[in-house]
């Protein structure tokens, strides 16, 4: 445990003592904050759009801004996820480091524990900062809670799993662009399988991670989709177990 | 302290090392040899856990490094070749964290951390960023980090490549001075160095132990004039007796066909009559000559009877 804590401490220091984290915290809410914006201007110019008068549809913040500002920041973080957790053992490889970790007396356990929950503290802060935008909605508006929790805590959960597949592809290898391209394809390859089958109903349709996330963005928090993610996060970490442990082996 | 046996290590159809064993002692300082490639750095690897072997055990005080490789892994300070150091921490930090990760008691870790700072030089740089540094301190930095958890056993992979002169003696002084109750195991290029500081000596080459030997008695072959190497180019099984048969012989031992090394009983100059008995046999004298033998002829030796 409390080596845990040694290895989670060391990577939340390096994360913010390179301009890394900063640089990415920045990005990020730049872009989502760009398409809050635009999300929240459509809605309001909708307001003011004749055709729309007679549609039966309820109108509302959560259906016009909440749910595709969900749906965007979710492809963001696809595309910066892997920028996080590139580094995290690729990193300890290219500058020999792993031998200190590996011939120190602790588990490749808590080595693996403690890398995933400092990048996903740096993950959670990510969001967390980018629900400024949801005080907003708050103060002049009038949305629906609900979606805006179950949305997070979606947003969190699928976060979760993307880093675990960013560290298992980090533990494949030493260097951090091929560490970040292969946890891109194989994010988008799960991103993707939704998109190509039309039902939830299939096994792409099942494995796919937006199908998933969709539930948590109307407001539904449901075990199975709450068991998916957990279920993802643990393979990833565990197959990067699996890596670490095997390598040697070699 | 340290007992490696029969420790094989292959990857895929190589073998890098191949049945290897010897112990070491507590106190020892043993010099680990052998050309680049020859296994040096594997061998080190298995000793500390880093890779496991293929066959074969590693005990590090009664513990097995694979089985039992928390409890073994508390009791080394390792310094590989490359200095596992990380750029963006300061020396401080650096230290800290290596504290953490091998469990210095809290109490103690800050006073352990000055200590080595103290003793390998580098209180001064505390602040500084590990990445700034030269290699002399990024070499030093190293050393601190094995030292911090006080092991009990100390094992470097060629600690004074990189550095100057100078430096190379410091490293040697701090080497030295932390032995007495540590067991060290050293891997050099440098003979001199072993010859200095070690007090045991194994040459491994293409994977197997060539030669170990305690440094005191590749001394002793040093300093005697006592000790004299005969070639002769007719030699039958019966020469080994004859020389063993003369007076103040004590032991005559065959090094290779036709090539012997004849130990005399304390100062006694049996020169004359060796000459006089290979003449009179007819063997053909080739080479009568006292055996010097310094640590690097016994090293090129090795390896290159190996390499035949």
């Amino acid at each position: 445990m409390k080596s845990i804590v040694t290895i989670f401490r060391k990577e939340l220091k390096s994360y913010f003592a390179s301009p890394i984290a900063f640089i990415i915290l920045f990005v990020f809410l730049i872009i989502s904050g760009i398409f809050f914006f635009l999300y929240l201007e459509s809605f309001a110019q909708s307001q003011f759009d004749s055709r729309l008068q007679f549609v039966e549809e309820v109108i509302s913040l959560n259906e016009f801004v909440i749910r595709p500002f969900f749906g965007t920041i979710s492809v963001v973080l696809l595309l910066l996820i892997p920028l996080i957790t590139m580094r995290l053992i690729a990193d300890e490889r290219k500058s020999f480091t792993s031998e200190l970790l590996f011939t120190s007396p602790i588990r490749i356990t808590s080595i693996i524990i403690g890398k995933y929950l400092s990048s996903l503290l740096l993950f959670a802060l990510m969001i967390i900062l980018s629900a400024v935008y949801m005080l907003v909605l708050i103060k002049y508006g009038n949305p629906d809670l609900g979606p805006i929790f179950s949305g997070y805590l979606g947003l969190f959960l699928m976060g979760g799993s993307f880093l675990a597949v960013g560290l298992f592809a980090s533990s494949l290898t030493e260097n951090q662009m091929i560490a970040a391209v292969v946890s891109f394809g194989i994010l988008l390859v799960f991103w993707i399988m939704g998109a190509t089958s039309n039902a939830g109903d299939s096994i792409f349709g099942y494995l796919s991670m937006i199908n998933h996330f969709e539930s948590f963005a109307k407001g539904v928090i449901e075990v199975k989709d709450i068991i998916y993610y957990l279920s993802f996060i643990f393979l990833g970490l565990f197959l990067a177990y699996i890596m670490l442990d095997s390598e040697r082996w070699k | 302290m340290i007992s490696v046996s029969g420790v094989t290590k292959s990857y895929g159809k190589l073998i890098a090392i191949d049945n290897i064993s010897f112990q070491v002692e507590k106190g020892e300082i043993l010099g680990f040899l052998g050309p680049n490639g020859a296994g040096k750095t594997t061998t080190m690897r298995i000793i500390t856990g880093y890779t496991p072997p293929t066959e074969g055990e590693v005990r590090i005080g009664g513990f097995d490094v694979v089985e039992d490789p928390i409890e073994a892994k508390k009791q080394i300070g390792y310094l590989p070749e490359n200095p596992p150091l990380y750029n963006e921490m300061t020396v401080g930090g650096y230290l800290d964290f290596v504290a953490d990760l091998k469990d210095v008691p809290g109490k103690i870790k800050w006073e352990r951390i000055s200590y080595v700072m103290d003793k390998c030089g580098i209180a001064d740089v505390k602040n500084r960023l590990i990445g700034n540094l030269s290699k002399g301190y990024r070499q030093r930095i190293g050393i601190a980090q094995a030292l911090v958890n006080d092991p009990a056993v100390l094992i470097l992979d060629e600690p004074t490549i990189g550095l100057d002169p100078k430096q190379i003696i410091e490293i040697r002084e701090l080497i030295k001075s932390l032995a007495g109750g540590r067991t060290i195991i050293l891997s050099t290029h440098m003979l001199s160095e072993v010859n200095m500081m070690c007090t045991r000596v194994v040459i491994i080459h293409r994977g197997k132990i060539a030669l170990e030997e305690s440094l005191d008695r590749i001394a002793e072959d040093l300093h005697g004039s006592k000790i004299l190497l005969l070639k002769i180019s007719r030699s039958d099984s019966y020469v080994k007796e004859r020389i063993l048969c003369l007076p103040h012989v004590s032991d005559v031992s065959e090094i290779s066909h036709g090539e012997f090394r004849i130990t005399s009983e304390g100062s006694h100059d049996i020169g004359d009559l060796i000459a006089k008995t290979v003449v009179e046999y007819g063997w053909g004298l080739l080479e009568l000559r006292p055996f010097t033998q310094s640590l690097e002829e016994i090293f090129l030796k090795v390896i290159s009877a190996e390499g035949e």
